[in-house]
């Protein structure tokens, strides 16, 4: 398909997305308390969203997935919370 | 358009899902061995799982004139206990032979410890020592990259595992590569919010190329779409792909990994 095809069958949906994540941020930060390792991780990701780069959606995933190497000792629970927390 | 359904798990499921992929296309479906949503008691409560997908659930797909074949094993939520589950393990041979059984799986990690790899490492001998295809599941979230990992060190260090007979699945961007530069094949899940949706699974269609790739729904009992892969063919199209690319990567595809195994036959 062409850039403007493209566009044609993915920008509104595209542009929704987008407000979402800036209204999601809004809320987030007009919230009272502290925040956690996943808003950390959230902002982190962001950057790769701007610019003329390649792969942007391997990117965001590599920045919120475990980087290290090594089988854990134990499962903590079964459930994923969508980003890596660093162990203290 | 006819499609095959590799990965579904139907015992969570409707009649009417059964009906829908059946108006669908849907040609055949197959299920591997899962976790429940709670944590089984005792191996009986997967001698009765193994049962019901290898005499129960095909009779129910065949209602709607579905072919319904399935996959045994552990799943890994439910391998921190390594004695349940290599008592799990012990029952899988005597099933083998029935005549919906294509392999093991599906089985791999889900927190990446040291104990699921063990019951990992134990589930790739049973398919080496029986000959079997193998159906990995790949880690959720942030642990899918570092599962992933994990599971292909497993799988490339024992010699008797031709990948070309392993299928990895729920792959995204970041994991496909390494898969496919493996030799094995790739399943891409579609979910609406926490694997891909329609238009990134065409994407890495696109960059890859549909030669060992597949599409499913893995619809359960959590929020998941049975006509998923239906709908991302439609997608292609509307993404230009042509008639024959789409049967490629809908049927043809899971059609020729899964005709390794004896018992996979559909017209």
């Amino acid at each position: 398909m062409t850039r403007q095809q493209l566009l044609d069958l993915y920008f509104l949906d595209a542009r929704h997305k987008l407000i979402e994540v800036a209204a999601f941020l809004d809320r987030v930060e007009r919230a009272q308390g502290a925040e956690d390792f996943r808003l950390k991780s959230f902002r982190a990701a962001l950057p790769h969203l701007s610019g003329r780069k390649r792969d942007r959606a391997k990117a965001i995933l590599v920045a919120f997935s475990d980087p290290t190497t090594q089988a854990v000792a134990k499962a903590e629970g079964k459930g994923a919370s969508g980003a890596w927390k660093r162990k203290k | 358009m006819n499609y095959i359904e590799p990965h579904a798990h139907m015992v969570s499921r409707t009649t009417d899902d059964y009906e829908r992929m059946a108006l669908a296309g849907c040609a055949a479906v197959c299920e591997p061995a899962f976790w429940a949503g709670f944590d089984r008691s005792s191996p009986a409560g997967f001698y009765d799982y193994f049962s019901q997908l290898t005499e129960h659930e095909p009779r129910r797909a065949a209602k709607f004139g579905l072919k319904h074949f399935c996959w045994l094993g552990i799943n890994s939520k439910e391998a921190e206990d390594v004695k349940l589950a290599e008592e799990v393990i012990d029952l899988v041979p005597a099933f083998l032979g029935r005549g919906n059984v294509l392999g093991i799986g599906e089985i791999g990690l889900n927190k990446n410890s040291r104990n699921e790899l063990r019951v990992l490492e134990r589930q790739v001998e049973l398919a080496a020592k029986h000959r079997q295809l193998i159906l990995v599941h790949t880690p959720h979230l942030e642990d899918k990259l570092k599962g992933t990992r994990l599971i292909l060190d497993v799988l490339k260090s024992d010699s008797r595992i031709a990948p070309e007979r392993v299928i990895i699945d729920h792959v995204e961007e970041h994991t496909v590569e390494l898969v496919l530069d493996c030799g094995m094949w790739a399943g891409m899940t579609l979910y609406p919010e926490t694997k891909a949706t329609p238009a990134r699974a065409i994407d890495i269609l696109e960059r890859y190329g549909s030669e060992r790739l597949w599409l499913n729904s893995a619809c359960d009992w959590g929020v998941s779409d049975p006509l998923a892969v239906p709908k991302t063919a439609l997608e292609m199209k509307k993404r230009g792909h042509t008639a024959r690319a789409v049967e490629q990567v809908v049927f043809a595809n899971p059609k020729n990994f899964l005709s390794q195994s004896p018992h996979f036959r559909i017209e």
